[in-house]
């Protein structure tokens, strides 16, 4: 339900009570500054490091199997996912008027961005690039 | 020099929809927008409508959209304009007529943020001293002058009319960090909603666009971290 702008002291501490405005402001600080190294740091293993022509899945499974790239993406991964679905949510909850348009909107949103990062999460810690790299090797050339 | 002035005008007895009305004149390149509106309306039109007081901007009453921006008409010159002059009613409230917008909304947000002075201490037998240093953190925001000039520009403003607003936001800044004052947590608690504070995104609209040049983004940035400080 939409609620009416707060006149008394009263009615602004009634919708005061639940809100979690303020974490997420400061996530979104923090998680900005900390996108800013991660995303730099990435580009300068995958780009810089290595020629983009040469990334190809050797070198994915081969990086992917390290610990700490798992860990690093994770973070990577989380950030960019919530930080992203923040910022959309600011702009469902300012530009859908309609209280039934707004639930929909964010439960899509939010479906999707769970979709996501839930299959990013399982392609970093469940998938077995070792021996799906091993079984490529084994093909013959040119497949 | 001739000037073109267009005007969105809106009469909610004969008029269905605004429409712009056109007007052609002669004026000195050193008269104010005010002085031309009022020209149309003493020499032309006089039924066109907008609210006009002290005319040196102070009372915030002739808040318009003059070419694209939320100005003053007492405080921009027909030189810094041009030729072409459009002007609408501010918005995001509701046009009463011409460019005469309700701003009861805007002024119910100013009321509830408590803007005035709360001290249940005894009155002390001389004065309630303050230094110069206190004074001047929040020199900036006793500066409005309620002309809505800053929460009519915020986009959020726009969409969310629920959104509490720039204007109010900074007045409750003017208390908030005023040292005599013991009403700020009341003040922090109105402003920690997803309506207040929150929905402000930074677009920095309103601060282009005070005729008091109150850098009004940085007044609300320094109420969230106020709020962040004292709930930490």
């Amino acid at each position: 339900m939409a609620v009416a702008r707060p006149k008394t002291l009263r009615q602004a501490k009634a919708s005061y009570a639940t809100n979690s405005e303020l974490a997420w402001w400061i996530f979104m600080r923090v998680s900005g500054l900390a996108l800013i190294f991660l995303i730099f740091g990435h580009i300068f293993m995958n780009n810089i490091q290595i020629n983009v022509s040469n990334v190809d899945y050797a070198y994915v499974a081969t990086r992917f199997s390290k610990g700490w790239v798992k860990v690093y993406d994770s973070f990577l991964l989380g950030f960019a996912m919530l930080h992203g679905a923040n910022g959309l949510r600011y702009n469902v909850e300012d530009y859908f008027k309609n209280p039934q348009r707004r639930f929909w909107a964010k439960l899509i949103l939010f479906s999707v961005v769970a979709i996501v990062f839930v299959l990013g999460v399982m392609t970093l810690w469940a998938f077995s690039f070792e021996e799906m790299g091993d079984a490529i090797d084994a093909l013959p050339h040119g497949n | 020099m001739k000037v073109n002035v267009k005007i969105k005008r809106f009469n909610p007895e004969a008029d269905k929809r605004p429409y712009w009305a056109e007007y052609s004149l002669e004026v000195r390149e050193t008269d104010r927008v005010l002085d031309v509106i009022n020209q149309i309306k003493w020499e032309m039109d006089g039924s066109l409508s907008y609210r006009r007081s002290c005319a040196h901007g102070i009372c915030g009453s002739d808040a318009m959209l003059i070419n694209g921006v939320n100005r003053l008409a007492c405080k921009i010159l027909v030189r810094d304009l041009g030729e072409v002059i459009n002007i609408e009613p501010i918005r995001g409230l509701p046009v009463l007529k011409d460019l005469i917008v309700d701003m009861e909304p805007f002024f119910d947000s100013y009321k509830a943020v408590l803007p005035f002075f709360i001290n249940e201490d005894p009155e002390p037998p001389t004065e309630r001293y303050q230094s110069a240093e206190d004074r001047e953190i929040f020199d900036a925001s006793t500066k409005c002058i309620l002309c809505a000039c800053c929460t009519t520009s915020c986009p959020v403003f726009w969409t969310n009319g629920r959104y509490i607003g720039p204007a109010a936001i900074v007045n409750a800044h003017r208390f908030i960090f005023d040292s005599r004052d013991q009403g700020a947590d009341e003040r922090l608690q109105i402003l920690n909603q997803s309506n207040g504070l929150w929905r402000c995104r930074t677009a920095y609209n309103c601060t282009e666009a005070c005729p008091r040049d109150i850098p009004i983004t940085k007044a609300i940035e320094e109420v969230k971290r106020e709020l962040l400080w004292r709930r930490a």
